[in-house]
C-alpha cells in the first residue's frame, strides 16, 4: 500500500502558566492509501492534538516545536511528498477543507448558529472551487442557459472568463467592492448553493431543500453531524480525519453515521483517520490502530492484530477494562490516573501503572520496535 | 422479592409558555405514563436515547421535582414505619422529616458540576450528615474518614479542594456524598460517561462492591449498554416518555422482543474483530415529545409496522416470566428480525 500521510517525531507542546505542557512526544503515524486509521486513547492523551497539528490549527498557547508533516497528495510528488510543516500558511488554507479536511467532535460548535445550512455549506465551495464553478458558468453562458439582459451578459462572461483563469485576480478583487457590480458573485453563489444541495442529498438527509434554507438549531443532533460532515466532504477531500464525530451521538444515530462513513469511504473518500476513545467503533470500522497514552503513540497494528494479540501492557489494559458483550466476572481496571503531562513520569510514561514496569523503564523511553510486519509497539518487555 | 419502591402512571409534563401572555401553548411530555417497580437490593438499569426521559424518571422516583400526575411508593424497610408513602403527594417538609430524604439518594452525572468547588471535600461529605444528627467535630471526622476509605480515597484528600482532583476521584466523592446519609436507595445518573475508558472501569467496579457491602438497591441510568450490561440485574428500555420493554438483562441480551430493543442492541460497536456486524439501522430520529407520533410511538422509524399500530397504542404484556413489552407485534419480531436482518442472535456477526 501507498503512503499518504506520514508524521514522523512530531512535536507539539502548549505554554500555560502551568509550565510546558508537553502534549505530543515524538508522535510518529503513516496513513496509507484507502485505509482508514484510527487513533485511540483516554482523555488528554494527544489525539485531537496529532490530528490539529496535522492541519496546523493547534490553538494558542500550543506551538509545533518539531517533527514533519509529510503528505503525498498528488501523483506527482508521490514520491517525494511535501512537508506541510514547512508550507506557508496560504498553501495550508488552499489544503484544509480541500484535499484534507476535519470533522470536529461538538456538531453544535462546528456549526455558525447564525448562518443557514445552505451558507454555510457553500463557503467550502466558494473558497475552493471558484475555478471550476467559472468554467461551468462561462460553459452554461455560452449554451444560453442563463437569462439576462445583453449588455450584461456580455460583462459577465468576461468577469467569469478573469475568474476561470485566476479567481484571485486583482481585477476582481477591486470589482467586488463596486456596488452593483459585485452582484457577478451571485451566479457562483447560486452554482455553490446548488452543489450543496446535491452534497446534501447524497448524504441522506431528507428533502434537501428545505434543509438547505433551515438553521443550526432547527436540526437534530445527527443531522447537524451530517451537514458537518457534507461540509468536509464538499470539495471531495483525499483524506478525512474525524475527530470523535460520533462521541456525542445516540448509539442508532451513531451507527448511521458510522454506516455513511464507511459507504462514503469505498466511493468518494480514499483514507479516514479516525480519532476516538471508543474502542467498538475502532473494532468495527478501521483497518489499522494506533493507541496513544499521554502523548506517546504506544503501540501501532492492523486492527485484528491489535484486538487479538495486543503486545503493550496498556493496550491489553485498555482492552480489558472496556465492558463487553459476553463478559464473565469482574471487569479489570488500571490503577491511577493518567499522569499530568507538565511533569510526565520519566522512562516511559506507562510506568507507573504498568503491572510489569522494570528499572529501565522508570529511566529510558522505549522506542517504537517492529515485533512482527506491521505491528509495532513501544515497550521493554516485547521482543521482536 | 419485595418492592422498595412502586411507580404507577408517573407523569411528567413542562409546559412550553409563549405568546404575549406567557400561557401554556404547548406541552413536552417528558414521561407520559411509567409503570415500574424496583425491588429491593437489585441494579435496575434505565437504558434509551437522549431526550427519552431516564433522567427524568430517576429523579422524580427521589422526588427532586413534582410529577405531573401519578403515583410513587416508596416501601420502607423496618415494618414498624407503617404501610407505604407516596413520595409524589407527601408534603416536602414531611419527607425530611420522616426521614425519606435520607434514604433515598442520587449520584450525578457530572462530577466537576455536582460538586460545590469553594467547599473543602470534608465538608461536602459532612453536609449531609449534618443535617440528620448532631455530631461533634471529631466523630464526624471520623465518619468523613470511613465513608473515604469505602470509595478508595485516604487522609491526604480531606483537606482539598474538588478542583484538585481527577475526574474519577471527584466521582469517588460524589459516591462517599451519596452513601455518607447511609442511604437503602440510589439513582445513578450516568455515573460513568464522563469519564475514561481505564477509569469507568474503576468505578464500576466500586458501585459493585458497595452494593454488596451497604445492600443498596440502585438505579442505573445510562445510555451505555454495554456499562449496564456489566451492572445491572434487569433492564428498562425507554422510547419517547414510555417503557417499551423490562426484562432481566440475561432475557433481554440473548431474546430481546421490542423492534427498538433490537436495533439498539444490534447498534452497539462491539470491540471485536471477528466478521462484520448486522445491523438493524434504524431511518430517521427520535420524534419530539411535544406531539409524539399517535398509536405505537415507535411506528414512524419501526422496520416492521402494520397499520394496528398506528392507531393503538399497546400495553406492557408480559411475554415470558418477568419479560414485559408494549408492541403489538411481539409475537413475531424476533422472526421478522431473522428474515428481514438475518439476525440469528444480538450481536452475530458475519
Amino acid at each position: 500500500m501507498t503512503k499518504l500521510l506520514e508524521t514522523a517525531d512530531l512535536v507539539t507542546n502548549f505554554y500555560t502558566y502551568e509550565g510546558v505542557v508537553r502534549a505530543l512526544n515524538k508522535v510518529s503515524l503513516v496513513v496509507d492509501h484507502g485505509a482508514t486509521f484510527g487513533l485511540v486513547g483516554e482523555s488528554g492523551c494527544g489525539k485531537s492534538v496529532t490530528a490539529r497539528s496535522i492541519m496546523q490549527i493547534v490553538q494558542e498557547p500550543g506551538r509545533i516545536e518539531g517533527g514533519k508533516v509529510i503528505a503525498y497528495l498528488d501523483e506527482a510528488d508521490r514520491q517525494r511528498g511535501i512537508d506541510l510543516l514547512k508550507q506557508s500558511e496560504a498553501y495550508m488554507q488552499g489544503l484544509r477543507g480541500d484535499q484534507i479536511s476535519m470533522i470536529f467532535q461538538e456538531p453544535n460548535s462546528a456549526l455558525n448558529p447564525t448562518m443557514s445550512i445552505g451558507d454555510q455549506v457553500s463557503e467550502s465551495f466558494l473558497f475552493h472551487q471558484k475555478k471550476e464553478m467559472s468554467v461551468e458558468i462561462l460553459d452554461r453562458l455560452a449554451a444560453g442557459d442563463i437569462h439576462s439582459l445583453n449588455p450584461f451578459k456580455k460583462f459577465l462572461r468576461a468577469v467569469y472568463r478573469i475568474a476561470a483563469e485566476n479567481p484571485d485576480d486583482l481585477r476582481l478583487r477591486i470589482l467586488d467592492k463596486v456596488p452593483l457590480l459585485k452582484r457577478w458573485q451571485k451566479r457562483l453563489q447560486n452554482e455553490a448553493r446548488q452543489r450543496s444541495l446535491e452534497i446534501i442529498d447524497k448524504l441522506g438527509i431528507p428533502n434537501p431543500a428545505q434543509v438547505v434554507s433551515q438553521y443550526p438549531h432547527n436540526l437534530s443532533g445527527g443531522m447537524k453531524q451530517r451537514i458537518v460532515i457534507a461540509m468536509a466532504l464538499a470539495c471531495n477531500p483525499v483524506l478525512l480525519i474525524a475527530d470523535e464525530a460520533t462521541s456525542n451521538l445516540d448509539v442508532t444515530i451513531q451507527a448511521q453515521i458510522l454506516d455513511l462513513l464507511r459507504r462514503l469511504k469505498e466511493e468518494v473518500i480514499s483514507s479516514i483517520l479516525l480519532i476516538t476513545h471508543d474502542l467498538g467503533v475502532v473494532a468495527e470500522t478501521c483497518d489499522r490502530v494506533g493507541v496513544m497514552y499521554a502523548g506517546n503513540l504506544c503501540e501501532v497494528a492492523d486492527v485484528e492484530d491489535l484486538f487479538e494479540t495486543p503486545r503493550h501492557p496498556y493496550t491489553r489494559a485498555l482492552l480489558d477494562a472496556v465492558p463487553k458483550l459476553e463478559l464473565e466476572g469482574e471487569l479489570h481496571s488500571i490503577e491511577g490516573n493518567v499522569p499530568n503531562l507538565v511533569t510526565p513520569p520519566p522512562g516511559c510514561r506507562f510506568h507507573p501503572r504498568c503491572p510489569q514496569a522494570m528499572g529501565v523503564c522508570r529511566r529510558e523511553f522505549p522506542e517504537m520496535k517492529e515485533v512482527k510486519k506491521r505491528h509495532q509497539v513501544a515497550c521493554y518487555w516485547v521482543n521482536p | 422479592m419485595d418492592k422498595i419502591l412502586e411507580l404507577k402512571n408517573l407523569k411528567k409534563h413542562y409546559p412550553i409558555l409563549g405568546g404575549v401572555l406567557r400561557h401554556e401553548v404547548a406541552t413536552v411530555k417528558a414521561l407520559d405514563g411509567i409503570d415500574l417497580d424496583i425491588y429491593r437490593g437489585e441494579c435496575l438499569g434505565v437504558v434509551g436515547e437522549s431526550g427519552c426521559g431516564k433522567t427524568t424518571t430517576g429523579k422524580a422516583v427521589i422526588r427532586l421535582f413534582d410529577p405531573t400526575a401519578g403515583q410513587v411508593y416508596y416501601r420502607w424497610k423496618n415494618p414498624e414505619n407503617g404501610r407505604p408513602v407516596d413520595i409524589a403527594a407527601i408534603r416536602k417538609s414531611a419527607l425530611k422529616r420522616l426521614g425519606i430524604r435520607s434514604k433515598l439518594q442520587m449520584v450525578f452525572q457530572d462530577p466537576t458540576t455536582s460538586l460545590n468547588p469553594r467547599m473543602l471535600v470534608k465538608n461536602i461529605i459532612a453536609e449531609p450528615i449534618k443535617t440528620q444528627q448532631r455530631l461533634g467535630g471529631r466523630e464526624l471526622e471520623k465518619r468523613v474518614m470511613d465513608l473515604l476509605h469505602l470509595v478508595g480515597l485516604t487522609r491526604d484528600h480531606l483537606l482539598r479542594y474538588p478542583h484538585e482532583f481527577s475526574g474519577g476521584q471527584r466521582q469517588r466523592i460524589a459516591v462517599a456524598r451519596a452513601i455518607a446519609t447511609e442511604p437503602e436507595f440510589i439513582v445513578l445518573d450516568e455515573p460513568t460517561s464522563a469519564l475514561d475508558v481505564s477509569v469507568q472501569s474503576q468505578i464500576l467496579n466500586l458501585l459493585k462492591s458497595l452494593q454488596q457491602r451497604l445492600n443498596l438497591t440502585y438505579m442505573f441510568v445510562t445510555h451505555h449498554l454495554l456499562v449496564v450490561k456489566y451492572i445491572s440485574n434487569r433492564l428498562a428500555v425507554m422510547y419517547l416518555g414510555k417503557i417499551v420493554e423490562i426484562a432481566g438483562t440475561q432475557d433481554l441480551f440473548s431474546s430481546p422482543v421490542h423492534p427498538y430493543t433490537l436495533s439498539l442492541l444490534s447498534a452497539i460497536p462491539i470491540p471485536e474483530v471477528n466478521g462484520k456486524p448486522r445491523r438493524i439501522v434504524l431511518s430517521g430520529d427520535v420524534p419530539s415529545s411535544v406531539n409524539p407520533p399517535a398509536g405505537c410511538r415507535f411506528h414512524t422509524r419501526c422496520p416492521f409496522a402494520v397499520d394496528r399500530c398506528l392507531r393503538e397504542e399497546p400495553r406492557l404484556k408480559p411475554v415470558n416470566h418477568g419479560h414485559l413489552v408494549s408492541c403489538h407485534r411481539r409475537g413475531d419480531t424476533q422472526k421478522l428480525a431473522r428474515e428481514k436482518f438475518d439476525q440469528k442472535r444480538i450481536g452475530s456477526r458475519t
